[in-house]
């Protein structure tokens, strides 16, 4: 039972189509417990379809999931006591008051905590008083928020949480989830927002048309992405064009401007050197980036494909 | 006085023109959006009205069927479920159509009025559609008029649609006049309960609430003609539907009842524009107030969520079937008494077989009854599908909450509302049936008839559930079930159906006490149908995707 105690979501070759319409395509997806793990896609890329089959509340076409240890369809209740689950677009009763609703999630999983729920009312300044139809987006995205954060689970599955959320209550958000790590709670947090991925997560996980296009730790994306060098040198550096892995070259000013592959920076630092560093700034690679990079080109070859 | 008197600029135009700025684009906009659904209600009544002229000319083929059909009419249930007994002095096809079919068709357009209003005012506002399109040039009345402009149109288009299909028949008995009589009296009913909408919307928030409001008025004024027509002939008079009756269309032709409609018409329209003006967009009357901080321990159970969720509908549709039951009780003494002054033979008939003549009458009452309380059944049967497609279902039974115990609690509720609509029921239709009657056993009579009920509602709910469970996507075929009741057990009765269409419904199974004998075979029977079905549709649910499109 290794797998159980140090995997707490195992995914493998998961399939589902709705119609004609392959959302999920061969997805494999691994979790360790006790980390942050980011699911990072744009709208419609599968994420909210496979944390509902890793829910239960969907069932796949092909493959094999295991949520801490079980089978989310079978084991669905079971399953369900330990963990606590934010959709992405909250809809509450209209007549049931935002209070009313936290303890009713919480109560129905088990572990309930009066005061942790009303520090956690206070801190994301939520009024528990209102009816379910007075909220606006972002106050009904707390109150979802606040009922799973109030239950004591092993894991939290967090489906796009902070939409709606302003600046100031994504800072608060973003402590929590800390808080939730700290506490040897795993987390997964479906986004498609680049920074808060990349200030809270500890491995990230990139879906594309249902399918992982890349897994690992934000040091290991970010060796397979490029950084930003802007110089000035002693000499032209005209030379760059014949090392590899540089991109994007750009002469102006007596400056030069470029992309370069994160495994070929160290020789061109060393070109760059023995012309005579007058003046060096580079940029490590964001996520954005990365992300760019994979969509932007998922992008080029759908308008190409088009024009053809 | 020296001040001078500067005189008032009049305001600019705006005030006037303003209010109603933008109505003609919001009224092709709405003819753009129920570009299907205008044609398929006017062409259904349309239809069904002719159909119904043709059929009376086979059912009732010669002078002598048509005296033996006034003579079976001329009867308290007769009277209650058609119109009043002046059609019948000369009741030829004519007549016929008058006295059976306007009271039905009273219902039919107020449902379409009440219906088409409500969705093109307060359910715009409610899913805040109304605001977006309020922020552009659009006038504080212009939703409500063009929605109303839209629905007095289909109404007179509907009625000279009826006015030229039945005067081209060329029946002998349907007459041009009568004809257009009888149309334009659809359009006054048309035109009054969407009056009446237009207040109702301005009173709730909900959408479903305005358009409940606004059928119960519908109800109200249908049970008034009826217990007008047997009874006091005064409470016919309080009636926009017992005004159509009273036009004796193909009898006497006369209009002006039809001004009264139009005048009560204009007077609900008005009430509704002022009440609009003072309410927010997408309020209602009434502010709503901030609620309770924290859940009480029922709410967090299952079954007490469920309760929650199904209260309003319990209060609303219980109070209504006290009173429906109790208005109907109400003309149960005289139902006897009135025939008691007809013949000898008439009573003989009635009499056949030890059933006194308020006996048969309330079990064809009660039959009318359970089909309304099966619009309850499926209303909230099929709760647990909006739910899941509101997208609340899921965060619920992505708790501990297994699926069974989740649609298990909808179902509970919803089982056990089945009983309290008919106990209710047939409480106010027995305690004011005793009375009226002045025989205290008739409570204990129609409250037990009333029960027997219970088995057939339960297959609605059965049938509902199986469908959510199995079909979830076509799980508003469920309505099929108290329409096809009510087809059956209502204008079956009129138009006289061959029995096997009876059996088909689940109504059609059950003692028709307290006339007929309690047997207990088809009760058990339908119980345990209900049960597969529910069983079903629960196995179903277990093993299908939420929201799996």
């Amino acid at each position: 039972m290794t797998e159980s105690t140090n995997t707490a979501i195992s995914v493998a070759g998961l399939d589902k189509s709705f119609g004609p319409t392959k959302a999920l395509d061969h997805l494999d997806l691994t979790v360790r417990t006790g980390e942050v793990h980011g699911f990072l896609g744009p709208n419609g890329a599968g994420k909210s379809t496979a944390i509902r089959v890793l829910l239960g509340l969907l069932r796949a076409d092909a493959g094999t999931a295991t949520v801490l240890g079980g089978n989310p369809w079978r084991d669905a209740v079971a399953l369900h006591r330990r963990l606590a689950y934010v959709p992405g677009d909250v809809s509450l009763w209209p007549n049931l008051t935002g209070g009313e609703v936290i303890d009713l999630f919480a109560r129905l999983r088990g572990g309930f905590d009066r005061r942790r729920r009303d520090e956690l009312c206070e801190r994301f300044d939520l009024d528990p008083k209102k009816k379910g139809r007075t909220y606006s987006k972002g106050n009904r995205q707390k109150v979802a928020i606040v009922a799973a954060l109030a239950s004591d689970v092993e894991l939290l599955i967090l489906d796009e949480p902070t939409a709606g959320l302003d600046p100031l209550m994504e800072t608060i958000f973003a402590d929590c989830i800390r808080e939730a790590k700290h506490a040897g709670r795993t987390v997964l947090l479906s986004s498609h927002i680049l920074a808060q991925v990349e200030a809270l997560c500890d491995r990230v996980s990139i879906i594309r048309l249902g399918h992982i296009v890349e897994s690992g730790s934000l040091s290991e994306l970010r060796h397979l992405t490029r950084t930003t060098v802007m110089a000035e040198t002693a000499r032209p550096a005209d030379g760059l064009a014949d090392i590899g892995g540089v991109h994007d070259i750009d002469y102006t000013n007596g400056r030069v401007h470029f992309d370069v592959d994160g495994e070929h920076l160290d020789t061109v630092v060393g070109y760059l050197h023995s012309l005579g560093i007058r003046s060096l700034v580079s940029q490590p690679p964001t996520l954005e980036q990365l992300f760019m990079r994979h969509y932007g080109e998922d992008l080029a070859q759908a308008t190409n494909g088009s024009t053809k | 006085m020296t001040t001078a008197t500067t005189t008032p600029r009049a305001a600019p135009s705006v005030a006037a023109g303003g209010d109603l700025a933008g109505t003609g684009t919001l009224i092709r906009f709405i003819l753009r959006r129920d570009r299907v659904r205008l044609p398929v209600w006017i062409a259904a009544l349309l239809f069904g009205t002719v159909a119904t002229a043709n059929s009376f000319q086979t059912l009732y083929a010669n002078v002598a069927d048509r005296q033996a059909a006034a003579q079976t009419m001329n009867s308290p249930a007769g009277l209650a479920m058609t119109g009043p007994s002046h059609y019948l002095q000369d009741y030829n096809f004519g007549s016929m159509m008058s006295h059976q079919m306007l009271g039905f068709m009273g219902i039919m357009v107020g449902l379409m009025s009440v219906l088409l209003v409500v969705r093109h005012s307060r359910a715009e506002e409610e899913t805040g559609r109304a605001e977006l399109i309020r922020a552009t040039v659009v006038g504080r009345h212009a939703h409500m008029t063009a929605a109303l402009v839209v629905v007095a149109a289909a109404n007179v288009v509907l009625a000279l649609l009826i006015a030229l299909g039945l005067g081209g028949l060329g029946v002998e008995g349907i007459t041009w006049d009568g004809s257009l009589l009888y149309g334009a009296a659809h359009a006054m009913m048309g035109l009054v309960f969407a009056g009446v909408a237009a207040v109702t919307v301005q009173i709730t928030e909900h959408s479903r609430g305005a358009a409940g409001l606004g059928l119960a008025a519908v109800g109200i004024a249908y049970v008034l003609r009826a217990s007008g027509d047997v009874g006091n002939e005064a409470a016919s008079w309080l009636s926009p539907i017992g005004w159509a009756q009273r036009t004796w269309a193909y009898v006497d032709n006369r209009w002006w009842p039809l001004l009264l409609g139009v005048a009560l018409a204009a007077v609900l329209v008005a009430v509704g524009f002022q009440l609009s003006t003072r309410r927010d967009v997408g309020a209602g009357l009434r502010q709503t107030r901030p609620g309770k901080a924290a859940a009480s321990d029922r709410l967090t159970h299952p079954l007490g969520l469920a309760l929650r969720l199904h209260r309003g509908l319990l209060i609303g549709f219980g109070v209504a079937m006290v009173l429906l039951g109790a208005s109907y009780g109400s003309i149960l003494g005289d139902a006897e008494s009135m025939l008691g002054n007809i013949d000898v033979l008439n009573d003989a008939i009635a009499d056949i077989g030890g059933v006194s003549v308020a006996e048969s009458f309330a079990s064809m009452i009660m039959v009318i009854m359970a089909i309304l309380a099966s619009v309850y059944v499926v209303m909230a049967s099929l709760r647990a599908r909006s739910e899941e497609t509101a997208g609340r279902a899921e965060p619920l039974l992505a708790t501990p909450l297994s699926r069974v115990r989740w649609l298990g609690s909808h179902l509970t509720v919803v089982l056990a509302g089945s009983v309290l609509m008919v106990l209710l029921a047939g409480l106010g239709f027995g305690i004011s049936g005793a009375s009226s009657m002045g025989d205290g056993s008739f409570l204990p009579k129609l409250l037990g008839a009333s029960l027997a009920y219970v088995p057939a509602l339960w297959v609605c709910a059965g049938v509902a559930v199986a469908l959510f469970g199995l079909l979830p996507r076509l799980a508003a075929l469920a309505w099929i079930v108290p329409i096809y009741g009510f087809i059956v057990g209502y204008l079956g009765q009129i138009l006289q159906f061959p029995e096997w269409l009876n059996n088909v419904s689940p109504f059609g199974h059950i003692p028709q006490l307290p006339a007929d004998e309690l047997r207990l075979t088809p009760l058990v029977i339908l119980t345990v149908l209900a049960a597969a079905l529910i069983a079903a549709g629960m196995a179903g649910f277990r093993e299908r995707g939420v929201n799996d499109a």
